[in-house]
């Protein structure tokens, strides 16, 4: 029994050390140098590196001009001339708005990232009066404020038949107008009046009814009242608004009206009425095939022509309309599929419980539903964001717009203005879409904490 | 206990008509009904008392009057005696064509840039990630403006063109390519590739066949390439070189022969496809992520290399995810080359709604027309795309 075929009668030879696989110099070999194929790829990409940076921070820092109060002092430098940026900053940020009036837009600014900030971090408190002062105080405070308000209201409804305006000679008392004040009243009036008997009369509680509608003409009477109101200050028209406040301004508006629309809209989308469900599929998908530019020329070109003639309506608000109408199909289609991920089991839970439709959509699905879709309501208003800058098509001057029209400028002619503008436009568009990606992010995070395994 | 009280008959509710579920729907649409009815009157009215203040004869009748004005770059036979409804079609052409070339540079950008952010190397995934973060937080029309102001604009003059090769030559009034001039017999060499691609074609089949039958693999790669270059090749050589180059020459202060691009569609077709590039870009990665890592695994135990794991089982799944918001971003794409107003490229938007409209004040027809447009391609395609979702579709029991 001895052919055993090799039995070893030397130590074997000692095998290498390992390669180093952990501390830094591992995790570069791991990552950067881990075969020839590697080897190429970070080669390139070094390349490419080398190719982009040092041309970026010579001319955004190193070569760039810091100091200065004209074009003398650009005029000889390859970097970028910030002192172009300063001089023309306060243009960018209002516009065209007056020097002496931009405390307003700056106070609008400070309210609404005050009430922002109290919306989107998680932990603040108050949500529900936070969300009511954002969605509704703020954009009259916010309209009031940055266009003087002091509107002047005319008729209401028994104004039109009986000639009160004529009887009181327009006369205003801290610039409301009293014939329409009192005909706002006694029309009020009258309609809650008429919606008790209406109501009581088809067998539904006259009372209740009755309320509801009073209590949703104070507030419209409220709004009115607001806005009528002499606060004594400088009208400012639109067109002189312009830069970041008009950017911000489409934007805001944008996501503050799509959202109720939107919400509807998805509502009626699933709604198993079919006249609602056409309505709203059709809305939605006429807003979703075209592209925003067209919807702009729409609103600035076609909407004048199918307005009462003699009413006119500011090219601003134009440009607002078609924003609003546009971003509320996409807003449907975000929370419509916050509202497919809801499963029927809510619903019939509610439904058993004895809860109506609104009930049940208002106490159960939506929050369920939007607290889903927050980081998609976010995406859709980064996109909003973005496309704000198609507005300088329909002659608005939002920030890419105003910057533009910097460029031609002869007081600051430089080689490097042009430069200098797209380099600052694109460092502040930059800053706001990627923070609201981040955000997004954190809150995609948050809200699938629960469920990730 | 004799004193049980008859069960009283339950009482009926006050019930109304509103609580009836059967005439609350019908109340609510009738109402619904209604109301978009009157306002859609009321628009219509309006626009009719306006249009007759105004002057305006509606009808499409301008279509065919001349349109008196030029447009830098046509497909078909245009100039300025051709109607307003020639007009249309150029404009429509130069869309299509903007966007059928944006979409293949966007694809390529976006599968490169989305496998380069799975990449193992970890310098080139955050290469890729910047870029993409970077493209997509910047507004479109930004970008457009930049390439076409900050890039193209600051070209050197023509005299000092940039050569790419001697192919191309970049300069501040666009771009000038090699022309290709078909002579006599290049139609034999067409029909030669159509040829070779159609056996290549029916090579794969026949193969497929054979190796369900047999489990015999055959080289289909090599031998398709070989049809596909191979015949053409020779029937170039056969027909005595029919195809020749035209090179671009310098010739005082321009060139020679070539094919001119205007620097707005040079512009617009960077930034198109550089945007909707980044976009494809996370389609793609998050397609690539969402095929279970357990399918690479099988498939390396049961013996498959790298390339047939990519091939045969990554892959297809992958684009089962990858291409309905693929399909969603071509549409983008080409809803977005709308953009091209703002810098002058004639699309169909720039010179249907821009041109056409200032010149006629038909707002009304042209507004419709445009929109009417824009939306039968995306109607046409997400149709498409339903088609083949349902064909994709897991099927499941």
């Amino acid at each position: 029994m001895s052919d055993i075929a090799f039995i070893r009668r030397e130590i074997a030879p000692m095998e290498p050390p390992p390669m180093v696989i952990g501390g830094p110099v591992g995790w570069v070999r791991k990552n950067l140098f881990s075969g020839w194929f590697n080897i190429t790829l970070t080669a390139v990409s070094v390349v490419l590196i080398a190719l982009i940076v040092p041309p970026l921070l010579k001319f955004y820092i190193f070569d760039a001009v810091w100091t200065g109060d004209n074009r003398e002092s650009c005029l000889v430098a390859s970097g970028a001339c910030w002192p172009f940026v300063k001089a023309k900053f306060g243009q960018f940020v209002y516009g065209f708005y007056p020097i002496a009036e931009r405390w307003r837009p700056n106070l609008v600014f400070a309210f609404g990232a005050i009430l922002l900030a109290g919306l989107l971090i998680p932990r603040a408190p108050f949500k529900r009066w936070n969300a009511i002062l954002f969605f509704g105080v703020f954009p009259i405070a916010a309209l009031i404020l940055l266009g003087g308000g002091d509107f002047s209201l005319n008729q209401f409804i028994i104004g039109r038949i009986v000639p009160l305006a004529a009887m009181l000679h327009g006369v205003q008392i801290f610039g409301l107008t009293l014939s329409f004040w009192l005909d706002f009243v006694v029309s009020s009036a009258l309609i809650v009046v008429a919606t008790y008997f209406i109501a009581n009369a088809l067998g539904a509680e006259g009372g209740f009814t009755a309320r509801a509608a009073a209590t949703l003409l104070i507030g419209i009477g409220a709004v009115l009242l607001a806005l009528d109101f002499d606060f004594g200050l400088v009208p400012v028209e639109t067109r002189q608004w312009g830069g970041l406040l008009v950017t911000l301004v489409v934007s805001v508006t944008g996501i503050v009206t799509s959202l109720p629309l939107g919400i509807l809209l998805a509502l009626g989308r699933r709604s198993h009425l079919p006249i609602v469900r056409i309505f709203s599929v059709c809305f939605i998908e006429f807003w979703r095939g075209v592209p925003l530019i067209t919807v702009l020329f729409f609103a600035t070109y076609m909407l004048p022509l199918f307005l009462p003639g003699g009413l006119t309506v500011d090219g601003l608000l134009r440009a607002l309309i078609g924003v609003a109408l546009f971003s509320a199909a996409y807003m449907a289609e975000v929370v419509r599929g916050g509202l497919q991920a809801i499963p029927k089991g809510q619903t019939e839970a509610a439904n058993a419980l004895g809860l109506g439709y609104w009930q049940t959509m208002g106490r159960i699905v939506m929050p369920q539903a939007l607290t889903l879709v927050i980081p998609g309501i976010v995406n859709n208003f980064i996109g909003l964001f973005k496309d704000t800058t198609l507005v300088l098509i329909v002659a608005l001057f939002d920030l890419l717009g105003q910057i533009r029209a910097a460029f031609s400028d002869p007081d600051w002619a430089t080689p490097t203005t042009l430069f200098t503008g797209f380099a600052f436009a694109g460092v502040v568009y930059f800053i706001f879409c990627f923070g609201m990606s981040r955000y997004s992010m954190y809150i995609e995070r948050r809200t699938s904490a629960g469920r990730r395994r | 206990m004799a004193d049980i009280t008859a069960p009283s008959a339950p009482k009926r509710e006050r019930s109304s008509l509103l609580t009836n579920p059967r005439t609350r729907s019908l109340l609510i649409q009738g109402f619904l009904f209604i109301v978009v009815a009157v306002a859609f009157w009321f628009f219509i009215a309006n626009g009719r008392d306006n249009l007759a203040a105004r002057n305006i004869a509606t009808g499409f009748g301008f279509l065919h009057q001349t349109s008196g004005f030029d447009i830098s770059q046509s497909l078909i036979r245009y100039d300025d005696t051709s109607t307003y409804g020639r007009v249309f079609f150029v404009g429509l052409l130069n869309t299509l064509l903007v966007s059928a070339i944006g979409i293949v540079f966007a694809t390529i950008i976006g599968f490169i840039v989305g496998i380069s952010r799975l990449s193992k190397n970890w310098l080139l995934s955050k290469l890729a990630e910047v870029y993409v973060e970077v493209i997509r937080n910047l507004p479109l029309l930004f970008q457009i403006l930049f390439w076409y102001l900050g890039v193209l604009a600051a070209m050197p003059a023509a005299r000092q063109s940039i050569s790419l090769f001697g192919l191309a030559y970049v300069n501040n009034r666009g771009v000038v390519l090699v022309r290709p001039i078909f002579n006599e017999g290049s139609g034999v060499v067409g029909l030669a590739l159509l040829a070779g691609i159609v056996l290549a074609i029916l090579v794969r089949w026949w193969a497929h066949r054979r190796q369900m039958q047999t489990g015999q693999p055959f080289p289909v790669i090599r031998t398709s390439l070989a049809l596909v270059f191979g015949l053409p090749l020779l029937a170039f050589l056969v027909m005595g070189a029919p195809i020749v180059i035209e090179w671009p020459e310098l010739r005082g202060f321009n060139f020679n022969g070539g094919i001119r691009i205007t620097p707005e569609f040079v512009a617009l077709l960077l930034a198109l496809s550089t945007y909707t590039g980044a976009f494809i870009a996370e389609i793609v990665r998050a397609g690539i992520m969402a095929v279970n890592r357990g399918q690479t695994e099988a498939s390396e135990s049961l013996g498959l290399r790298t390339g047939p794991t990519l091939r045969l089982v990554v892959v297809p799944q992958a684009l089962r995810v990858i291409i309905p918001p693929l399909t969603s971003q071509y549409l983008n794409l080409t809803k977005n080359s709308s953009l091209a107003v703002a810098i002058g490229y004639p699309d169909f938007f720039a010179v249907f709604a821009g041109t056409t409209l200032n010149q006629t004040g038909q707002a009304i027809e042209i507004i419709a027309m445009t929109m009417a447009v824009y939306l039968t391609i995306s109607l046409f395609t997400s149709s498409l795309m339903n088609l083949y979702n349902r064909r994709m579709a897991l099927v499941e029991r």
